[in-house]
């Protein structure tokens, strides 16, 4: 009876201290007219309500131009407060950087704006966007109420674009997903790289390939040593001034893919790699242990494939 | 609460350490499952069970990917294995495999679609007549059984249905392990429009004609089936032949 009274107790804290559903964003400023919002260096949970990505806006001449909308409809509406708090201007234009849920399902906050996005991000989204929408709702519970997938109407491509007044660079690389765009602010030197850089978290690999996501790398790394370089957004973590998250990134992946590989020359099996230890270089990484057990489901068959002899 | 054991438990544990006798349970399912009585009705009636830790079964408790969960049965610290029933209690089809070790050791290790979590557990009867159970939880969000295969979007495994690639290890920590590959879509029939086609019978032989291992492999076994073997030593090539439930035969050589 104590015992049942115990849980029932703390049932009742849990619900109390559980939620009111404010992300409580704020907007940093990153440098002048440029915001960021910095999310939590977790796994989705009910407690963060998947508020563990970055997203941004840039204040430009003529309206604000969002960088991804964040893990649900709750967060957009949020955002879209937090953005208004601090300028009047209209939302001009929002970009979804890829088509991982938390940073396209708070578009349904701005869908009287023109939102754009790679055309195989947009594919992306309409392929899988509902799926994804719905394992948030599995692992964000409430915090997700409401929200439903929003396509992007608009499809960017790379090169220099006007909006708002403001001159961007927008180049178009892959490897996380399919389609991965890097964003360079050249007024204020700020490079919003997307999923393609973590910082102080592992990154996660649904739909990666890992080739590719090192050649984009190699290739932000040389937006980093640009004359005009004066920050780095990671998609997750920190920003910041130099190109440490991007040496971090690939240290992961490059490993990451060796060990895969490697484990599948030596006749391992997936439970036998599965049950490997993260080297000490990784292991205190913030979610090294769940991303690993996940990348191994998603990478460890190519690698099987390739051990085995089966013909491409 | 203590549940007596059964003649057949108590003659077992005369023969084994006192830890390992004392770890033997008989009645309580230890992985607390609704389904335990029903299943056991099912696939081990009026025979005596044991619930024994030398019978592992490893897999995640967390499945990333409920068309691919990773399982090993390792039963070879068992003696006198004549056949192993692998089945997941809440899975829509619940038998996943069976497989009667000759003369490789009681070791098996594939992948199995899940439709939600479930018990993962896998008898093994002994000469004796003994079923020895052991199991384990595995968590997953679903959608296993019931979500087409990569292959029903695709035609390329027409061409390459039962291509066989694999390999042996002679060598290393992994010695006399091997590995196989088959291309299959294994379509459990629960998906509107595809029918049931899955493989049924693989079996395993050294060059001398002498059989390591048969295998039973039912729908929720997973596309492109994996499996890995352990030899006592890795003496020679293998010869894999099976077929599929449309008579689909395949028979292919795994060499070192």
């Amino acid at each position: 009876m104590k015992r049942m009274l115990c849980a029932l107790l703390m049932l009742v804290a849990g619900q109390l201290g559980a939620v009111d559903f404010d992300y409580r964003l704020s907007a940093r400023p990153l440098a002048e007219n440029v915001y960021a919002f910095i999310g939590k260096t977790e796994d989705f949970t009910t407690d963060n309500g998947g508020n563990i990505v970055n997203t941004a806006f840039i204040v430009a001449a003529q309206g604000v131009i969002v960088i991804d909308t964040g893990p649900s409809l709750r967060y957009g509406q949020q955002m879209r407060r937090a953005i208004a708090a601090v300028t009047a201007k209209p939302i001009a234009l929002v970009i979804n950087t890829h088509h991982h849920p938390d940073h396209f399902l708070g578009n349904q906050a701005f869908a009287d704006v023109p939102i754009a996005a790679l055309a195989e991000t947009r594919n992306g989204i309409a392929a899988d966007g509902n799926a994804f929408a719905e394992n948030l709702y599995r692992m964000s519970g409430d915090w997700m109420k409401g929200t439903e997938v929003q396509l992007p109407g608009k499809t960017l491509s790379a090169g220099v674009v006007e909006v708002a007044g403001r001159s961007l660079r927008l180049v178009a690389l892959d490897g996380h997903t399919g389609a991965d765009l890097v964003i360079v602010d050249a007024t204020s030197g700020v490079v919003f790289a997307g999923d393609l850089v973590f910082n102080g978290r592992a990154p996660t690999t649904p739909h990666a390939d890992i080739a590719h996501w090192l050649k984009a790398l190699d290739q932000l790394d040389v937006l980093t040593r640009e004359s005009g370089f004066k920050l780095l957004v990671p998609g997750h973590g920190a920003p910041t001034t130099d190109a440490a998250p991007i040496r971090q990134t690939r240290a992961w992946l490059t490993w990451l893919s060796a060990a895969l590989r490697d484990a599948a020359k030596a006749g391992l099996d997936m439970n036998d790699v599965l049950a490997r230890p993260l080297p000490a270089e990784f292991a205190s990484l913030p979610v090294a242990a769940s991303e690993y057990r996940r990348s191994v489901g998603h990478l460890f068959p190519a690698a099987e494939q390739e051990a085995l002899g089966v013909k491409p | 609460m203590k549940y007596p054991l059964t003649i057949a438990a108590i003659a077992l544990a005369a023969l084994m350490s006192p830890a390992e006798a004392a770890a033997l349970r008989e009645g309580g399912d230890p992985l607390d499952s609704a389904r335990w009585s029903e299943m056991q009705k099912t696939f081990l009636a009026g025979a005596p069970v044991v619930f024994d830790p030398r019978v592992k079964v490893i897999a995640p408790s967390t499945a990333e990917n409920p068309m691919q969960v990773p399982v090993t049965v390792d039963a070879s610290a068992l003696p006198g294995v004549v056949e192993a029933v692998v089945f997941a209690d809440f899975n829509p089809i619940v038998q996943v495999l069976r497989f009667f070790p000759e003369s490789a050791p009681a070791f098996l290790g594939f992948r199995v679609k899940l439709q939600q979590s479930t018990p993962v557990r896998a008898a093994v009867r002994t000469a004796d007549g003994v079923w020895h159970v052991g199991g384990t939880w595995v968590n997953t969000v679903g959608g296993g059984c019931t979500a087409p295969s990569a292959a029903g979007g695709s035609k390329e495994w027409q061409q390459r249905l039962n291509e066989v690639s694999g390999r042996q290890w002679s060598e290393g920590p992994n010695a006399g392990r091997l590995r196989m590959r088959i291309v299959h879509p294994m379509d459990t029939g629960l998906v509107a429009g595809t029918p049931a086609f899955f493989l049924e019978e693989i079996n395993f032989a050294d060059t001398a004609g002498k059989r390591l291992m048969r295998v039973q492999t039912y729908e929720p076994v997973s596309e492109n089936p994996v499996f890995t073997l352990q030899r006592t030593s890795a003496d020679g090539p293998v010869e894999a032949t099976g077929r599929d439930n449309n008579g689909n035969a395949f028979k292919a050589r795994i060499d070192q």
